[in-house]
């Protein structure tokens, strides 16, 4: 869902809440391309991708059957390894396609070409919306269980992929020119570049996007946990779905358990991994001067004090290393010559083949595309504008409350230190985890339904707008602040002179985010199989989630192209203009 | 006054000759963005040199080093190493970087060991060698630190130990004191030049970049001397003062004022301003200087009466080379200052400039300025539209035709030119530039 640049800065919102430090960050979102004829080609390509997952999805089973959850207090541990699991799962593929990905762009000029626009469409588009396709095309070819699963572990990785393949793509060509040129003399082969160099280069970036892209991920694991349509149901076994069934029962006791596991799991993982991670990856940091306080961890502090690891350091890591480096110097020889390009010959068949591939797939698409009747194209129209409305009134809803209080606490260093730990618990309760427990409360209510979808929404969209209204009131500098007060500046005059121009860039880089977020939330937002029955609105989550249950490929199909296509047209279009508006006019340097 | 000679360069006539260019270019970008950094130089290097690069920013000193490592391939000529083309990294070569490039996150004796690794030396022997290499520069105790406890001097010590590590043959020297403050820097040339004529180090020539004649004079046995747009070189300058060289020295002094007379009599062809856009012929890019660092320039000089020596004027002023020479540049295009025999002096145009009240200087300086064909061209062109007023794009793109990437830096000068002068401004808001009328 989201983008990278947000993504730091929550990092460094996190980062600031055991201790008191200044918010000292600028928004820094990577540029928003224009339109591209790269970027028809990308969306021709996932249009082929799409009709061939569909292609097998027509052999997928009419009727699946779902897991039993069960409620007991005992199986609730059960149910918390097998998420967790499959988050590490995800994040491990994350991390490892990330590096590949990111070294392929910034190392061969060719692969780039292409790999750098898909990239900026894929992280702009909202992922949640492949899920049905996913779950149908693999629950055509593995068994049941395993299809599910492993829809669940894709969609958290590519959920999680982007903004850390990003992070090290921007690593590796922002390596100072000087710094390569001495790996280089010195005549590093691949592998010592890769560890002595570029890694620890990105490590901070990469710990960082690390830790979003964890937090985003349980937004998307509670949805493909929970994910059920008609007489398919594709849920997992799982906290997401024990929170839904709890809610479905109206057991408010399981509900509050589930949660209670669901926070502690979050925050646990966040202090006894991501902290100390992120403590030790501050030697990485380039800046050659000391100073600036670095990131505690009790954690980190724990262990570096810990005569174990130091012993298995010496006697395990340090020789394995050692081997290692060994091993890969002798495959990669000594003779590193001075970077030039590789012969394109590879690169231009393996591209052309995949071009070819994905055109036929983009023409089979259209052809499948082209029988669908007008009226089909209306609903689909139609209900792009109803989720669009209400994407527009979560975010509107979110500025309506986030910019008098994100102000308040960014202006006040005592009211940030009282308030940052509360908000940083919440935020950190993945939006899609609460729904169950929104629907037990509106459900019976007209129009309830419509109500739920846009709080879905709001929880999913206002805590970037939040951290970023926080970051912008606190880059305001002093100075200007006295200066308005020295002026004796109304209210208003204040509000319009001073604050509000310094929030723009902030808000256009929440914004962005959180209407990523929101998007990605109506897919699960707008329907739901909830106590035995189903509720659905007008929208386009509502409709791929009918076209799947009908099975009505062409629907599906077309529905989630014009949502990725709209999504996109109004990144490039919308966003693009405001964001180089934000850059150009409002940015304090 | 010693001027003795040493024995030495008689004989380094006969001593074999490591490196040798011929007829090396660089050439950037394609087609119309084509840009020589560097053309045409010739050079040869011999064992037991101290060789030295001088020149202003952007002579393309730097990339000839970067070819003679071996980092960048030339895109014309030839760079022989004991007399075999260069294909890929030098492998006789290294570098001294001017930012360090020490990396951060190993530790001071890691840095060292990581060269030695790269190098292939199996591990046991590694710690004991990098301590040695940090032991001859004078870092013992500082092994286990990280690079940003050191100060700059330190870091730049272990870049020397790093060099070392790999016992290059020849060892190339980028800036190595230019982000040091004074004192380390004297330091470390001292230190350095001690290992090298002791014959410490199994070093037998380096050959360094600088802009700093005083530094190049104090070491070199040979000064190039290169000039810009194209980076060439225009002169070589033999150094035979005896080691200890010191900077009060009659000779010493008379050296570099000679040196400098040769750096500063050769930046570009001032005397020509160049065509504007479109007008055929080559364009003259504008000094990178401000206006009112020039009119600082001519009330420092109208005070000293009217001239002064140049290399005396930017000690005084505590200009580097880099940044006195446009201005010096800056002058002499508009007709204002002279240089002549390594001295600075008002023209009487520059006399009047001093000598006028506040009104009549930017009046002098808007006639002046209005001479230069990018300013007239920008001048005219507003005073052709009906609002005085026309988007900075339509110049950026006319530019790009000539300058390529130097399109946009190019505009922000002559914008910033026409502001001082009040001929024309830019609207920020817009995107526009118009005319200065009415203020």
């Amino acid at each position: 869902m989201p983008y990278n640049a947000t993504r730091t800065m929550l990092g460094h919102f996190h980062s600031n809440v055991s201790r008191m430090r200044p918010f000292r960050f600028a928004p820094a979102l990577p540029r928003i391309s224009a339109w591209s004829a790269a970027d028809g080609m990308i969306l021709l390509g996932l249009a082929g991708f799409l009709f061939a997952a569909l292609r097998l999805a027509l052999h997928a089973p009419a009727v699946i059957r779902g897991p039993e959850i069960s409620l007991a207090p005992s199986a609730l541990p059960w149910y918390t390894l097998l998420s967790c699991g499959r988050m590490v799962l995800a994040y491990i593929l994350s991390l490892m396609f990330s590096l590949a990905y990111g070294h392929a762009a910034a190392r061969h000029r060719l692969a780039g070409l292409v790999l750098l626009p898909l990239l900026d469409v894929l992280q702009s588009i909202p992922i949640l919306s492949f899920l049905p396709v996913a779950l149908l095309g693999l629950s055509a070819l593995l068994p049941q269980a395993l299809a599910a699963e492993l829809a669940a572990i894709l969609l958290i990785v590519t959920s999680q992929a982007w903004n850390m393949t990003f992070c090290f793509y921007q690593a590796l060509i922002t390596i100072p020119g000087e710094l390569g040129e001495a790996a280089t003399v010195f005549r590093f082969n691949p592998w010592l570049r890769f560890k002595s160099l570029e890694l620890p280069f990105a490590a901070l970036g990469l710990v960082w996007n690390s830790m979003m892209s964890w937090a985003g991920g349980w937004f998307f694991l509670m949805a493909a946990e929970t994910f059920r349509v008609g007489a398919r149901d594709f849920r997992l076994p799982g906290l997401g779905s024990y929170l839904q069934v709890a809610a479905g029962r109206g057991d408010l006791k399981a509900v509050l358990a589930g949660l209670a596991a669901l926070i502690l799991v979050i925050v646990l993982l966040d202090q006894i991994v991501w902290r100390p991670l992120l403590a030790w990856a501050d030697k990485f940091k380039l800046e050659m001067t000391a100073g600036e306080e670095a990131p505690a961890s009790w954690a980190h502090d724990l262990l570096s004090r810990s005569v174990i690891l130091e012993r298995c350091e010496a006697r395990l890591w340090t020789p394995l290393m050692e081997r290692l480096d060994a091993i890969m110097g002798r495959r990669m020889g000594l003779s590193i010559a001075r970077p030039r390009p590789r012969r394109p010959v590879t690169t231009v068949v393996v591209l052309g083949a995949l071009g070819l591939l994905a055109g036929w797939g983009a023409y089979r698409a259209v052809s499948v595309l082209a029988l669908l009747p007008r009226a089909a194209w209306a609903t689909i129209g139609l209900a792009l504008l109803a989720t669009a409305g209400r994407v527009a009134v979560s975010l509107l809803l979110a500025l309506f409350w986030t910019i008098p209080l994100g102000v308040a606490i960014g202006s006040s260093p005592r009211l940030a230190a009282r308030l940052q730990p509360i908000v940083q618990v919440i935020a950190a309760i993945p939006a899609t985890a609460l729904f169950p427990v929104l629907l037990l409360a509106l459900v019976r209510i007209r129009g309830g339904i419509d109500l739920a979808a846009i709080l879905l929404m709001l929880m999913g969209t206002q805590w970037y707008l939040l951290f970023n209204v926080i970051a912008g009131a606190a880059s305001i500098p002093q100075d200007l602040r006295n200066t308005a007060a020295l002026l004796r500046l109304s209210w208003r005059d204040r509000w319009t002179t001073l604050v509000l121009p310094a929030l723009f860039p902030y808000l256009v880089t929440g914004a962005i985010t959180a209407s990523g977020g929101a998007w990605n939330a109506s897919i699960v937002a707008e329907h739901a199989e909830f106590a035995g029955r189903s509720y659905a609105t007008r929208g386009v989550g509502a409709l791929i989630a009918l076209a799947t249950e009908r099975a009505d490929y062409p629907l599906l199909l077309a529905a989630t192209l014009a949502l990725v296509a709209l999504v996109v047209g109004i990144n490039r279009t919308l966003w693009r203009s405001l964001y180089h508006r934000a850059r150009t006019r409002y940015q304090m340097e | 006054m010693d001027l003795e000679v040493t024995s030495q360069p008689a004989m380094r006539a006969q001593s074999p000759c490591l490196l040798e260019l011929r007829g090396v270019g660089k050439a950037y970008g394609q087609a119309a963005k084509r840009f020589m950094a560097v053309e045409g130089v010739n050079l040869v290097l011999r064992a037991g040199e101290f060789l030295c690069l001088l020149g202003p920013s952007g002579c393309g000193k730097s990339t000839l080093l970067r070819m003679i490592a071996g980092l960048q391939a030339p895109s014309a000529g030839s760079v022989l190493y004991r007399g075999e083309p260069l294909a890929g990294v030098n492998p006789y070569a290294t570098i001294v970087f001017q930012s360090f490039a020490l990396f951060p996150w190993l530790t001071v004796q890691e840095n060292v060991e990581v060269a030695l690794k790269a190098g292939g030396m199996p591990a046991p022997a590694r710690g004991p060698r990098a301590r040695a290499l940090l032991d001859t520069v004078g870092l013992d105790g500082f092994e286990s630190a990280y690079p940003r406890e050191l100060s700059g001097g330190m870091r730049q010590k272990v870049g020397f130990a790093r060099a070392m590590a790999v016992e290059p043959e020849l060892l190339c020297l980028d800036e190595p004191f230019s982000a040091l403050d004074v004192l380390s820097a004297e330091a470390l040339r001292g230190e350095l030049l001690e290992l090298w004529l002791s014959h410490v180090i199994p070093t037998r020539a380096i050959l360094m970049v600088t802009h700093n004649i005083e530094e190049a004079v104090l070491m070199a046995d040979r000064i190039v001397v290169m000039a810009k747009d194209p980076g060439r070189v225009v002169t070589e300058v033999p150094i035979l003062l005896r080691h200890p060289r010191r900077h009060k020295d009659t000779a010493f002094q008379g050296l570099v004022d000679k040196v400098y007379a040769a750096v500063a009599g050769r930046t570009a062809g001032v005397e020509a301003p160049g065509t504007g856009p479109g007008q055929g012929g080559r364009m003259q890019r504008l000094p990178a200087a401000r206006l009112n660092a020039l009119a600082g320039l001519l009330e420092k000089l109208a005070a000293e009466g009217g001239r002064n020596d140049l290399y005396r004027l930017s000690g005084e002023l505590v200009m580097e080379l880099d940044d006195m020479l446009p201005i010096v540049d800056a002058g002499r295009i508009l007709g204002l200052l002279a240089v002549a025999e390594g001295d600075l002096f008002l023209t009487p145009l520059g006399q009047a400039y001093a000598d006028a009240s506040i009104l009549t200087r930017k009046e002098l300086l808007a006639g002046r300025i209005l001479r230069l064909p990018v300013i007239a061209w920008i001048y005219e062109t507003l005073q052709q539209d009906d609002d005085h007023r026309v988007a900075e794009e339509y110049f950026v793109d006319k530019l790009r035709l000539e300058l390529a990437d130097f399109a946009e830096s190019e505009l922000d000068r002559a914008i910033s030119w026409g502001r001082f002068a009040e001929l024309f401004a830019f609207d920020d808001d817009r995107d526009e530039l118009y005319l200065e009328t009415d203020g």
